[in-house]
């Protein structure tokens, strides 16, 4: 409104001689509702496909899609805060990112938002104060880790789907022993992909998927020993099979290689669906992660993702009324098949039941039904202290697959980082 | 200068134009440059308060001591600061003395193809950081890099150079040699331009040698700017930020190898990944940056641009 007063005396001031009404100046339509996100693959889809089915809605509701570079949003966004110039609706990081921001009074509280009871318990987890009091981001999505692998190279060699860790690794001999491919596709160059696609993707499985989290977070468990260890142990098993030059190859380059064809098997996450499908001539088949030894039971990294939270200093009523209805919008079973569908391997976490068109993501999202879900291990709480577990697990699961330590040594790293600050783990050591 | 009629006449009449033309640049170095920088060093000495993080209180030195001994800190202080040494010293050593030897043979060639040559070795010099980065990313990349190819010619075996915690840095370093020998080349162009032909001539009528030329006329006559193409190298690399962060991200991987005081100010201050930033923190660790530079400048201030000898020419 004082804008458009502004607008309007200046107006006023300017237009005098002519005799214009300024007026009609100050019924001009609302400026755009900016959304601040990462997500930048996505400008395409929002501005063609989401904002215009909600300006059918709502049409005098105008949106802007405005996204930063994923490596930078988190600073950048802080620092809009700061400055009081970050856009209306905040695509929220999980956990304590977006907490952080709620506590610092930058993020709306939610609670009222009618659409929320479109939403369980465990989507709502990674947007919720710890003592369960306030929801502050309307859940999107959550991406689940796997396998990707060229369908043209396993029926050239003969080979199937893995579902064991000895078959995997025979697998991978195989491919190693024709020597046209590489069997496994990842670099450690930009660091969280070892750790990310690497450990949090086949992890869940060497340390029960909740029961190993959770035991993480109350102390009973550690990076070091069992599961945690397990796993660790595991990735390092991976070094060989690796691409040539590895550990100067980023997550672009990575991403080209596997759909350029030089490799057969491709660990990732379910977020790469549609742009691999887009870029490689190949068929693309998916398998979970390879089950160890001795267990029957699947877990896998459902990871909550994503979110949409409000910006609380919003002044002017009628705007925070329009973010309002954009986030309730974003509730409904509309959005969050029109969400998942334009954007396959982002999995709605909504209650009402999403058909799926994407035979990839149907594959992934139908894991859900044998396996028991997971999130990443040091998301909750976990990351909260210095040193950062996540950073760690990035620095000491890329140096793991560089050959630089062992997975007791990477083991007894994370631990240790995580012992010199988290209470929980301190008194059981 | 103690000319006592002079003296009188510039109390009688106070130079204000010298006002009208200094003011607009000491104002605008002074919002710009000598506030930010004051501020930034106040800030370091505020911690976010234990009760309220919003609210910051006051804790004197009490960052600078945790940046020196929290043994999570003060590895990656030392280490940045170890790493920084190391850029400087490749620019130092290889920089500027290719620098000089191209000064040196521009110098002494044809006028016209002196500007081809000096426009093309500039050129990278006005590229961006993120264009030279992105080259050469390409170009050392182990999948479709051109650069196996070519250093196979000299018997380097094919490595992923900016991958392996040993090599990352010194291959870094190499890329802004590349990208910034532009600069020392010119100042030490302009330098060499400047000597009067008549000295060098009296060598070569005396029967110097080109080499004895060089090292006994040339090279005296030009040291002021090689003391001044240190210091700005100094300066610049203990700066350093943006190769390393359009290259390697600001985790300065592999395991903190290319991580400089630039990428591990920017970490600190305003956080990384599930890691949030720490203002204050982040305000002390360019506190310790101002130091360092502070100190090269003094350093080179007393004990050489006031020893040196510098010639009327």
């Amino acid at each position: 409104m004082k804008k458009a007063k502004l607008i309007g005396i200046a107006a006023a001031a300017g237009l005098m001689a002519l005799t214009l009404a300024p007026a009609a100046m100050t019924v001009a339509q609302m400026e755009p509702l900016v959304i601040e996100s990462w997500r930048n693959d996505d400008l395409t889809i929002w501005q063609d496909v989401i904002i215009p089915a909600f300006n059918a809605q709502y049409p005098d509701i105008p949106v802007v899609f405005s996204p930063s570079a994923p490596t930078e949003y988190n600073a950048a966004l802080n620092a809009r805060f700061e400055g009081g110039t970050a856009g209306d609706l905040i695509t929220c990081r999980p956990f304590d990112l977006s907490l952080d921001l709620f506590n610092q009074g930058h993020l709306a509280s939610l609670n009222d938002l009618e659409g929320m009871a479109n939403f369980g318990d465990v989507a709502k987890s990674a947007w919720i104060t710890d003592d369960g009091s306030d929801v502050f981001c309307v859940p999107m999505a959550s991406v689940i880790h796997g396998f990707f692998y060229n369908q043209d190279v396993f029926d050239l060699l003969g080979l199937e789907e893995p579902t064991t860790e000895a078959e995997f690794y025979a697998v991978l001999d195989a491919i190693q022993a024709d020597g046209n491919y590489a069997p496994l596709v990842m670099g450690t160059a930009d660091q969280w992909e070892a750790a990310t696609m690497g450990y949090q993707n086949i992890g869940p499985n060497y340390w029960h998927g909740e029961e190993g989290r959770l035991g993480l977070i109350d102390g009973t468990a550690k990076y070091n020993e069992g599961g945690f260890l397990a796993a660790f142990e595991a990735l390092a098993r991976w070094q060989p099979y690796l691409i040539e030059g590895y550990q100067g190859i980023s997550y672009p380059d990575a991403q080209s290689a596997f759909t350029l064809g030089l490799g057969a098997i491709y660990p990732t996450g379910s977020w790469e669906i549609s742009g691999f499908e887009a870029t490689a001539d190949f068929p693309i088949g998916a398998f979970m992660p390879p089950l160890p030894e001795g267990s029957d039971q699947c877990y896998i990294s459902d990871h909550t993702d994503i979110a949409m939270g409000m910006n609380n200093h919003i002044e002017d009523e009628a705007r925070r009324e329009a973010a309002w209805t954009f986030l309730n919008w974003m509730t409904t079973s509309e959005f969050a098949s029109l969400y998942s569908n334009a954007l396959p391997g982002f999995f709605s976490l909504s209650n009402e039941p999403v058909a799926l068109d994407n035979p990839l993501a149907q594959e992934m999202v139908s894991w859900r039904d044998e396996c028991e879900s997971t999130i990443r291990s040091s998301y909750q709480i976990l990351s909260r202290g210095e040193p950062n577990n996540e950073t760690d697990l990035w620095v000491n699961s890329a140096r793991l697959l560089n050959g630089e330590i062992t997975a007791q040594e990477a083991a007894d790293t994370v631990q240790a980082g995580l012992e010199a600050w988290y209470e929980p783990q301190q008194a059981n050591s | 200068m103690k000319n006592p009629a002079k003296s009188s006449t510039s109390r009688k009449k106070f130079p204000t134009h010298l006002l009208v033309f200094l003011g607009p640049a000491i104002v605008i170095y002074t919002v710009f440059m000598v506030y930010p920088l004051f501020d930034s060093l106040r800030l370091s000495l505020y911690a976010p308060s234990a009760g309220n993080s919003r609210v910051e209180e006051f804790v004197g030195l009490a960052n600078y001591q945790r940046l020196l001994t929290d043994p999570l800190l003060s590895p990656r202080l030392t280490g940045a600061i170890g790493n920084n040494f190391v850029f400087f010293i490749v620019h130092m050593f290889v920089q500027n003395p290719i620098a000089l030897v191209l000064a040196t043979l521009l110098a002494s060639v044809g006028k016209r193809s002196s500007a081809v040559y000096r426009t093309l070795i500039f050129t990278p010099t006005v590229l961006s950081f993120v264009l030279v980065g992105f080259i050469w990313q390409i170009i050392l990349n182990p999948l479709w890099g051109i650069a196996d190819d070519v250093l196979g010619i000299f018997g380097l075996e094919s490595q992923p150079w900016l991958g392996l915690p040993g090599t990352a840095l010194p291959t870094l370093s190499l890329i802004s040699v590349w990208q910034f020998v532009g600069i020392p080349m010119m100042l030490f162009l302009v330098a060499l331009i400047g000597i009067p032909e008549e000295l060098i001539e009296a060598g070569r009528v005396d029967g110097a040698s080109a080499w004895r030329v060089f090292w006994s006329i040339k090279f005296p006559l030009i040291l002021p700017t090689v003391g001044i193409v240190a210091i700005l190298t100094f300066v610049g690399n203990f700066n350093a930020f943006d190769l390393v962060y359009t290259v390697q991200g600001s985790l300065a991987g592999p395991n903190f190898a290319t991580d400089l005081l630039g990428t591990f100010f920017y970490r600190t201050f305003f956080g990384f990944q599930l890691q949030p930033g720490n203002p204050t923190m982040g305000a002390a660790v360019a506190g310790v940056m101002f130091l360092i530079i502070m100190l090269g400048v003094v350093l080179y201030l007393v004990g050489w641009q006031r020893r040196i000898t510098q010639y009327e020419l």
